[in-house]
């Protein structure tokens, strides 16, 4: 019998003149977890929003239990039993958890919907694939974890035999992501394949009966988690080999340069999300803020780089109360700030390259005189900054847009690290990046640390935290709740204070 | 680079010429000739002394109304209320034209003219402080702005600008120190638009308030990040749209009208909204669109007599004109859109 549950066959697709795929042949058996790997940029997205319907490919194509399903049609996809799990939710926050599910195809007794219906069969679901979840839950309260666990079983609804996972454990807390990855185990026990996108390598290894390698669209290799090693995978990923250890010398931490004192700040909701927070950072070091996303950590930032107003408490930069400043006297007092979200905050994305570089320092010279500015100033030192950043471009004319993720952060970086500042407040550096450039940045913060600059790194991924901070700040519903030593920590430790627990 | 000159030069030629093409087909509907529409359209727009100079002279203001819009677009402001500040800045520059006595042109002129267009910009300000301190939509109250304004300018005129023992409601006559004087018999008003043209496209490329209403209009969380004020870049920026606005008001009355009737006003603030979006949003690109539209303008008339159109195919053209030229541009808009929902690959990529 033919085991074969999706085959792909020399994919192509091509974005202007990117190609995003590029020949691409593929198999998934059933029951069989398939992770897709690769660096951002690398055509994994591409490729499951082809099988899914989302994209329609150039050429190749896509068979499923035999049948060839037609290109670039969604409701195909799923007819064909295809389902997905987009890396943002697609959940409606007011509605409980059973009528979520039943969204879209609801059981109904003439022309109401019948409710009793709706939560035996999320019942029945969630026993059959082990999804433990209460029907009645409103999605809103729910934790990102068992918000993810309502959209698999939205996609199981459907009778899937094949589950995309795209970049499913980005939000999670190590613990999810233990839950997720037994939830796919069993899911794989009962007969459905999955494909799953990470560029964890950790999860791969644990999770995964085959994984596939992607690179600049091609595919460049299949292996088994047995025969591989973190190194193997990364050395597959970016094509050259990876040294994971950076060059990381003991820190000469000096006096206190961000002096945090029992700081309230609100979300956009007009809910406390700092709640009374105190810190201190050193010149010198690199302190780590951990925490799952949706702890207070943008909120924090945001207010100690003057972007959001605070309510209550105090923070001094440099012995100087700096409550109530603007982005731009933040800025002048010394500290360098890489937002979290690049594209809405840190860059212009029809401005060019060059203007970019210098978005925060147009005013000053040798970038203008008085009310002229000197763009041949601007162009040149851009193209220094090009050049010591490693920014890919044929030239800091094209506008920002037209680089890629990892590119566009190098540019945040070469702006906010060449400034000469005592400070640098680094939100999320690394986030959907690729592993070169994730290496470099991080190489680049621990240059900074150790010519003296103090260093707040706050990151969603325990592994940079663990891998370059000096101390470790866990953050948890507003407040820091330990702060650690990294050398004598484990990940289950920190997950566990991640995730609220008391020490 | 490349690719903007075909989109920014191609889109509004051809734009043009589908308009053309239709409104031949309305005019031969009407059974008339379309082709001798068309000559007189040129012969008379453009060919004879007297019809260049009405064009050159309704193009300059065109062109000036244009880049009122366009730098507000610029700054992510759409100043629908141009309108509203034409006609401020035009009565503000004719009572001063007709109250001051006794000054030569080279005080006189120019003290009205700056007298209008700070009209103008306080016009237009006001709607970009209510947007900085309130959030009020800059469309609503530059909208509402405009019906203020035109109650207020008919009132005046009819009461204390009123030049008594006329049958018909206007302000007496502009004085001749603050007339603007023709250059070898043709309009300066042109000349000076075009100058602010290439004025106001330099502020944009190279001074830093350039660069903050471009960072503005494109992005307003990162303009905040780098540390502009994005609060005063909206003020300023409908006080500039608005002085320029207000100006155009000014260098019509001084040109063109000599005494201030509202009617003579009508659309110049709303044809501006067509240069604008014909130009892209571009100063110096707007030009050749302003100077086309003029002509049809003035030779409008011209073809209703001797071609037998109704005037208001002219404006059928007019609006062709815009619908096609921005139709591509919202189309790509959407197609973008629709695109954004599909494609977006993992994060920040």
């Amino acid at each position: 019998m033919d085991t074969t549950l999706l085959r792909i066959e020399n994919l192509s697709k091509t974005f202007a003149t990117v190609k995003a795929n590029d020949n691409i042949s593929l198999e998934v058996n059933k029951g069989e977890v398939v992770a897709l790997l690769g660096e951002n940029g690398a055509g994994k997205s591409t490729l499951v929003k082809s099988v899914f319907g989302l994209v329609k490919p150039d050429s190749g194509t896509i068979t499923i239990k035999g049948e060839v399903i037609e290109a670039g049609d969604t409701a195909a996809a799923i007819r064909h039993g295809i389902g997905m799990v987009h890396q943002h939710f697609q959940l409606v926050p007011v509605m409980s958890v059973a009528e979520n599910i039943i969204l879209g195809d609801e059981p109904h007794k003439g022309a109401f919907i019948s409710y009793a219906e709706a939560r035996e069969s999320v019942k029945e679901l969630s026993d059959k694939f082990g999804l433990d979840i209460d029907p009645d839950a409103i999605v809103e309260d729910l934790p990102v974890g068992l918000q993810q666990r309502v959209e698999i079983l939205k996609a199981l609804r459907k009778n899937v035999d094949l589950l995309i996972l795209d970049e499913p454990t980005a939000v999670l807390t190590p613990q999810e992501i233990e839950e997720l990855l037994q939830v796919i185990r069993n899911l794989s026990s009962q007969g459905v394949g999955i494909i799953f996108i990470t560029h964890k390598l950790r999860e791969v290894l644990a999770v995964a009966d085959r994984i596939v390698v992607l690179r600049n669209g091609k595919s460049v290799g299949t292996a088994t988690p047995k025969e591989s090693t973190e190194s193997s995978l990364a050395q597959l990923m970016i094509g050259r080999e990876v040294i994971f250890r950076l060059d990381k010398k003991e820190a000469k931490p000096g006096a206190v340069v961000l002096e945090i004192d029992d700081l309230y700040v609100k979300d956009d909701r007009k809910l406390m999300s700092v709640n009374g927070l105190s810190l201190s950072l050193h010149a010198g070091e690199i302190l780590g803020v951990a925490g799952v996303e949706g702890n207070g950590q943008r909120e924090l930032v945001e207010a100690l780089t003057g972007m959001r107003p605070t309510v209550k408490g105090s923070f001094s930069i440099l012995g100087e109360v700096a409550i109530g400043k603007n982005p731009h006297a933040i800025h002048t007092m010394g500290v360098s700030h890489v937002p979290e979200d690049r594209e809405k905050d840190g860059l212009i994305a029809t401005l060019s390259i060059d203007e970019n570089l210098v978005l925060n320092q147009y005013k000053n010279p040798p970038f203008a005189k008085g009310w002229i500015r000197n763009i041949a100033a601007v162009n040149s030192y851009a193209a220094k900054m090009i050049e010591k950043f490693d920014v890919r471009t044929p030239s800091g004319k094209y506008p920002i847009n037209s680089l890629s993720g990892g590119n566009k952060q190098k540019v945040v970086i070469a702006r906010e690290m060449s400034q000469d500042s005592k400070i640098i407040i680094a939100s999320q550096p690394t986030r959907g990046i690729d592993i070169g450039s994730i290496e470099f940045i991080h190489n680049q913060l621990l240059a900074s640390r150790d010519s003296g600059v103090a260093v707040l790194l706050v990151s969603a991924e325990l592994d940079e935290i663990l891998s370059i901070s000096d101390r470790i700040a866990v953050m948890y519903g507003g407040k820091i709740v330990a702060i650690l030593d990294p050398h004598d920590v484990d990940r289950t430790q920190i997950g566990r204070l991640m995730a609220g627990a008391t020490q | 680079m490349k690719l903007k000159v075909t989109r920014d030069v191609l889109v509004p030629i051809a734009s043009v010429l589908v308009a053309l093409a239709i409104g031949a087909i309305l005019i031969a509907s009407q059974g008339h000739s379309p082709m001798t529409a068309y000559h007189v359209l040129i012969v008379k727009g453009f060919q004879s002394t007297a019809g260049l100079q009405s064009t050159l002279s309704k193009a300059g203001i065109l062109i000036m109304s244009g880049l009122a819009i366009t730098i507000g677009l610029r700054a992510g402001l759409f100043n629908i209320g141009a309108q509203g500040q034409v006609l401020s800045g035009a009565l503000a520059f004719t009572y001063v034209g007709y109250r001051l006595h006794g000054l030569p042109i080279w005080i006189h002129l120019p003290v009205a003219l700056v007298v209008g267009a700070a009209f103008g910009a306080l016009v237009g300000g006001f709607a970009g402080f209510l947007k900085a301190t309130r959030g009020v939509h800059e469309v609503i109250s530059t909208i509402m702005l405009n019906s203020i304004m035109a109650g207020v300018v008919d009132y005046l005129t009819q009461n204390q600008f009123r030049l008594q023992g006329q049958p018909n409601t206007r302000t007496p006559e502009i004085l001749h120190s603050a007339r603007l004087p023709h250059i070898f018999g043709y309009p300066s008003g042109f000349l000076i638009a075009v100058l602010l043209a290439f004025f106001v496209s330099w502020v944009l490329k190279k001074t830093t308030t350039g660069f903050e209403f471009e960072s503005v209009g494109r992005n307003r969380n990162a303009a905040w990040y780098a540390g502009i004020s994005v609060k005063k870049t909206i003020v300023l920026g409908m006080l500039v749209s608005g002085a320029i606005a207000g100006f155009t008001g000014a260098i019509f009355s001084s040109e063109t009208t000599g005494y201030f009737v509202p009617a003579f006003y009508s659309g110049i603030g709303f044809d501006g909204i067509t240069v604008a979006l014909l130009g892209r949003a571009n100063p110096k690109a707007l030009i050749p669109g302003a100077i086309f539209i003029g002509g049809m303008r003035s030779a409008q008339s011209a073809i209703q007599f001797e071609a037998g159109v109704a005037p208001d195919i002219i404006n059928l053209l007019l609006a062709l004109v815009l619908f096609f030229a921005t139709a591509p541009f919202l189309a790509k808009l959407l197609k973008s859109n629709a695109k954004s929902i599909t494609t977006t690959s993992g994060w920040g990529s």
